[in-house]
């Protein structure tokens, strides 16, 4: 079946099974291999990807179900001339990744958070729970949250 | 201004911040064929039957492959000193011997086809009896290999003195189990083959030693090693588990042979939970004795090992934990025996520690039962049995030699900057208010062995013609930051950019020899070796420019900032790298280069203090890590953003082993954690911000000062928050409560220590089998 | 990881919907969210021939005000549901619990409908419908039922959704400013209850709602901790009766004898809040 979606701004379309999983649709049809694949019961968040503007398991969503959707990955966050987001720059500050393969998640998934937490100041427990769907096992998640802290007070992040 | 002891930021962060990393699973490999495996569903039978018709004709499938189509020797054990029968077949072999064992290999077009095919797959056993606790393995009742005779693969006996305890007033006695866990890292295993057109093999791994990677596939598949050209892509990931070689890595290089096209294996997380080897698996008897002023004289550890049923690494790490035993305390007499066994389970292998957090929790353990016993204060307990700062070089009673240590300093800072008596005074008035939230302190001091193996490191530092540098290391990052960390010291030997500075690893054509990164061995041989290599090169590059600048070697000088050689006293008339490596290429046709094979300067010891606070539900028996304060010391820290988050990581863990994560199985061998969902693998919600320090006491054995600190967080944090809870509900009577602390073991064990009060019964000094 | 092959449809309507049932019969599951069924296919314990996919019905995406109660459209996210005004306004221990429900992820997908028509005890969402003393509104092809919280699950996973119904709305009777506890022991913070439980007061007359999670094989009231309260006891008093007439059974995380431990101490803390 052919599905179509605008995956990070350019409209793309792809003939896959329904069974496709919508993060195979990225990395295998569309070829955009930062998104990862971490476990099969939808516990690690390594295949988090914004759909319509929200955080979303790729993993757990079929290719099928985002028809006509956006969708957002790692690759489309930086500025189209290299201009890290806040997010990811704030990640490189604080060393907030170390093997790298929960980070392309585990960055989404923040910009998410931090998108919709609306008049809302974050604070280190909005953080960790926020996080709870999002597996790391190098960091300890530390510097993860420092950065997201760090991120979420960046000004161009400021409705 | 040098450049070693900063915080210099990542090199290899802005492309796995953008567009990720490139892992096995990434390559771009056309035409690769998928393999998936079929494994065992029972955890002990033979095999009656395989039925592979209907899987060799489905949609899809190129070929379908049992034990017998290999045609290639079982691999042995890999330790000389396990027992050399219990051999393991690349794929099962008429019997299985634990749910998870690779009995079939799929090679089709896609993953899914494959999965499909794998449905049709028919096996039919006969079930054997099961063993799965050790304790019954060691009975050699059932046996995994009955032409052996016994269950035990390696025993470590040095001897039972019956008078080992003469002359203690007091001795406590304690069974400890520190419990399997699984690694996870978050990439699971994943290995891709394809044999080139000049006929060599092509295998990409995702591998902590690439080297050993292609030896042991050498050996195995009958090459000479030449004829083997392995790469290491991104690794996402690999604590320890990832040193070891597999017999699925061996099944896709044959398989990528056998059919002639690229054949890769990306394993799912439910595979990997029961295929990437597992950690720990001790049984620990202990016994500490000493006087009743705090005195520590002497110490018992019996030490049972899970090998899980194919004897791999975690069979031997006994030997590790014997090695550390008595830690950071002056204790003059100790003992240290093991036997490991074989158990209808997943493999043993090493993980973050590898048989040295067994030591210390064990220890740690010991010291506060030894503490409660005689009423004394955890920390004066310690404080009192410590190895003073002047006692080093410093033999321990089962033979190891201690480089440098300042424990007493790292434990003072530690407690100070917990605030411990005010921490103490807390616990105080909520023990005195009787509420259900307890506050439980819990301390660890530790030593470890890093670097322990005697392999040395490769290391090579060359020039280019345009000025840049490129070094190639034998260690094997995966996640540890070598390429910034290893450039920061070439640029501060060199003058040379840290922009300009390449760093290769991972590849055995392009890195000729090489031992990886597992063990804390990185920084002092690895690093080691890359910073000898430019002190080298640095030497043949003032010889050149000598002959250049028609002067005397002795009186060419290097300017760092200018990157570039002059005559004392002229620095105007200079040659820089660039022009030098083009003068070597021109005189003689060789690079401007140097290679180092560094042997190894010995194990070096870092130590330091964890001191954790947990908040205990006492109706519930929840846990809750609230404070994590660690005070760490691996020697010279040469980029301390690395070293905290090495020490942050260790921490996550340790911690997830005192508290939460478990592997387990029912009595018929079935595994009950087999994924993300039913094992705990801790996350952000149940960890708080850590508080860390180092204090930094060089060792002499290498010339960096530095030791490993790879796995110093976890072998301190899994003791500190393991007392902390069983300290959190000591005042109700409980003296000891296994990991992982549970809130069903928490509570079981606060009702059995009020029965016993109620009961009358006195709390003795034998503890709890 | 990858699910047994199957047919997927999108469904335009609800009647479509019921159609593509009717066709299909035991072959056919619905989609939603897909938070409770693609796990289980991607696993293969599950493999339907067809997915009717539902997702864009927006027509069953709504949150209403039904006079004296609130009307969920069963499509509705649990992100949506944590966020509603009204939600908050009305039944503040539904946009509380569903605010906890799985992750920010999962509840961006994750549908109330989805959640209740899968029936799994240890969902957070079933028992607080029984605590309020919900409805479900079921669409079938000849006819619209009204079925009572209390009388929705008849066994493990099995409701009372027939194979030719949907479940289309969600009926929640206004709080009233009424007090209300929720307590949930997990291992880790996105782990399904060990033990949970939820209680609501219902009016001033002590009439309470307590639902259980992951205590028994169905979502149940603890109907005797209701009776205890409606006939004066207190939270400690009421809650010793929290276990009875379920039948607990142990398996990793808790044995029956320390379930039902929880049970009661987890009662009697959400009672404690919901009577104060």
């Amino acid at each position: 079946m052919h599905v179509t979606v605008t995956l990070n701004g350019a409209d793309v379309t792809y003939d896959v099974e329904p069974r496709t999983l919508l993060v195979h649709y990225i990395r295998d049809a569309a070829g955009l291999k930062g998104t990862n694949v971490g476990c099969d019961t939808t516990s690690c968040g390594a295949c988090t990807v914004l759909l319509d503007g929200r955080s979303v398991k790729s993993c757990t969503v079929l290719a099928a179900q985002a028809d006509s959707s956006s969708v957002t990955t790692i690759e489309g966050l930086a500025e189209a001339d290299g201009t890290m987001h806040p997010v990811q720059k704030a990640f490189h500050e604080h060393h907030g990744l170390q093997c790298g393969y929960c980070t392309p998640g585990m960055v989404m998934a923040i910009v998410s958070l931090i998108a919709e937490r609306g008049d809302h100041e974050l604070t280190e427990t909005d953080i960790r729970q926020g996080l709870e769907g999002n597996l790391c096992r190098c960091t300890g998640y530390h510097n993860i949250v420092e950065a997201a802290m760090a991120a979420a007070r960046a000004p161009e992040l400021r409705s | 201004m040098s450049i070693l002891g900063n915080r210099v930021l990542r090199r290899e962060d802005p492309k796995l911040l953008t567009s990720g990393g490139t892992y096995v699973g990434d390559l771009d490999l056309p035409g690769v064929l998928s393999l998936t495996f079929v494994r065992a569903t029972i955890a002990h039978g033979r095999i009656e039957r395989i039925d592979l018709e209907e899987a060799k004709a489905a949609p899809g499938v190129v070929g379908v492959f049992s034990h017998d189509d290999l045609g290639l020797a079982p691999m042995p054990p890999g330790m000389p000193f396990l027992n050399q029968e219990m051999t393991r077949p690349l794929l099962a072999d008429g019997v299985v011997r634990y749910v998870g064992e690779a009995i079939v290999a799929i090679v089709a077009e896609t993953p899914g086809a494959g999965a499909d095919a794998a449905e049709l797959v028919v096996i039919d056993y006969d079930p054997l009896p099961v063993v799965v606790d050790p304790l019954d393995a060691l009975k050699d009742e059932v046996l995994l290999y009955p032409q052996v005779g016994t269950n035990n693969c390696f025993a470590l006996q040095f001897g039972h003195d019956d008078t080992l305890f003469e002359g203690c007033e007091v001795v406590v006695r304690q069974r400890i189990l520190n419990q399997r866990v699984a690694p996870c890292p978050l990439e699971t295993r994943a290995a891709a083959a394809l044999v080139e057109p000049d006929g060599r093999l092509m295998f990409y791994s995702s591998t902590q030693t690439a080297h050993g990677v292609r030896d042991t596939l050498a050996t195995s598949l009958g090459l000479e090693p030449a004829l083997i050209h392995v790469i290491t892509p991104d690794v996402g990931g690999g604590f320890g588990a990832k040193a070891s070689v597999y017999a699925e890595d061996i099944v896709t290089a044959w398989c990528a042979r056998k059919v002639g096209q690229p054949v890769r294996w990306s394993e799912t997380r439910s595979e990997s939970m029961l295929g990437l080897g597992h950690g720990r698996g001790q049984v620990q008897d202990v016994e500490i004795g000493g006087l009743r002023d705090g005195r520590i004289l002497a110490y018992r550890i019996d030490v049972l090992q899970d090998s899980g049923a194919y004897p791999a690494i975690g069979a031997v790490l006994p030997f590790m934990t014997r090695t550390m035993a008595t830690g950071v305390y002056d204790i003059a007499r100790a003992e240290c025996n093991s036997n490991s066994v074989v158990t209808n389970t997943v493999p043993t292998v090493a993980y973050r520690g590898a048989g040295r957090p067994e030591a210390t929790s064990a220890l740690e353990r010991a010291m506060d039962c030894y503490a409660s016993e005689i009423g004394m204060d955890p920390a004066e307990l310690r404080r009192k049995n410590l190895i003073a700062a002047d006692a080093f070089p410093y033999t321990t009673p089962t033979g190891t030699d201690y480089d440098s240590g300042n424990y007493v300093g790292a434990f003072d800072l530690a407690l100070e900057m917990a605030g411990y008596e005010q921490l103490r005074s807390e616990q105080q008035a909520r023990r005195a208010a009787g509420g259900s939230r307890q506050l439980g302190i819990g301390l660890s001091s530790y030593v470890e062995i890093t670097n322990g193996i005697p392999e040395g490191e490769y290391g090579a530092v060359e020039i280019r013609p345009n000025g840049k540098a490129i070094v190639r290391t034998g260690t094997s990052p995966h996640g540890q930051g070598h390429h910034t960390a290893w450039s920061m010291l070439v640029s501060d030997q060199l003058g040379i950019a840290i922009d300009d500075i390449e760093v290769i690893h991972g590849d055995t054509d392009l890195v000729p020899r090489g031992v990886g990164t597992f063990g804390s061995r990185s920084l002092q041989v690895g690093g080691a070796a890359v910073n000898q290599a430019a002190i080298e090169v640095i030497d043949k590059a003032r010889t050149l420019a000598a002959d250049l600048l028609e002067a005397d070697v002795a009186d060419i000088v290097l300017d760092k900032p200018a990157a570039a050689f002059h005559v004392a006293g002229t620095p105007a008339i200079s040659r820089g790298w660039g022009e030098l490596a083009q003068a070597s290429l021109d005189q003689g046709g060789a690079p401007l280069m140097a290679e180092v094979d560094l042997s190894s300067p010995g194990a070096s010891f870092p130590f330091g203090t964890h001191v954790a606070v947990v908040e205990v539900d006492t109706e519930t028996g929840n846990v809750e890590l609230v404070r994590h304060v660690a005070v760490d010391d691996a020697g010279r820290i040469l980029n301390p953003l690395l070293a905290e988050g090495q020490v942050h990581g260790g921490i996550a863990q340790g911690a997830a082993q005192a508290m939460l994560e478990e592997f387990s199985y029912d009595a018929a061998g079935n595994p009950l954690t087999a994924n993300f969902a039913d094992y705990s693998i801790i996350s952000a919600a149940e960890l708080p911000s850590f508080e860390t320090a180092f204090t930094e006491t060089p060792t002499p054995r290498n010339p960096l000062g530095a030791k490993g600190i790879g796995e110093s967080g976890t072998i301190g944090s899994t003791p500190a928050v393991h007392n902390a809870v069983v300290d959190a509900v000591a005042h109700l009577g409980v003296r000891h409560i296994d990991m992982a602390t549970t809130p069903e073991r928490v509570w079981q064990a606060i009702q059995a220590a009020r029965s016993a009060s109620e009961g009358g019964s006195a709390t003795s000094t034998e503890g709890a089998a | 990881m990858i699910p047994s092959s199957f047919e997927y449809v999108r469904a335009g309507s609800i009647e479509q919907t019921l159609d593509l049932l009717n066709e299909h019969g035991d072959a056919a599951k619905l989609l939603a969210g897909g938070h409770s069924l693609l796990p289980l296919m991607k696993l293969r314990l599950a493999s339907p021939e067809v997915l009717v996919d539902i997702g864009r019905l927006a027509e069953l995406a709504y949150v209403g005000d039904g006079g004296d109660y609130v009307a969920i459209g069963a499509l509705t996210t649990h992100d949506e549901v944590s966020r509603s005004p009204l939600i908050a306004a009305e039944l503040p221990v539904l946009a509380h619990v569903a605010g906890q429900i799985g992750d920010p992820q999962v509840r961006h997908r994750g549908t109330i409908g989805g959640s209740i028509a899968h029936g799994d005890p240890a969902s957070d969402l079933p028992a607080v419908a029984l605590a309020l003393g919900g409805t479900y509104v079921l669409t079938g092809p000849s006819e619209t039922r009204e079925v009572r919280a209390a009388a929705f699950h008849l066994g493990f996973l099995e409701t009372a959704v027939a194979p030719d119904e949907i479940l289309t709305e969600i009926r929640l009777p206004k709080m009233a400013g009424g007090g209300w506890g929720f307590e949930k022991l997990t291992k880790r913070a996105q782990d399904w209850a060990i033990v949970g439980a939820v209680a609501v007061r219902l009016d001033g007359n002590g009439s309470v709602g307590v639902g259980l999670i992951n205590v028994g094989s169905v979502p149940a009231r603890a109907l005797s901790v209701e009776a205890a309260v409606a006939s004066g006891a207190g939270a400690a008093e009421a809650a010793a009766q929290a276990d009875t007439g379920i039948e607990v059974t142990g398996d990793l995380n808790a044995s029956a004898a320390f379930r039902r431990h929880l049970t009661r101490v987890l009662v009697e803390r959400a009672l404690a809040k919901a009577l104060a």
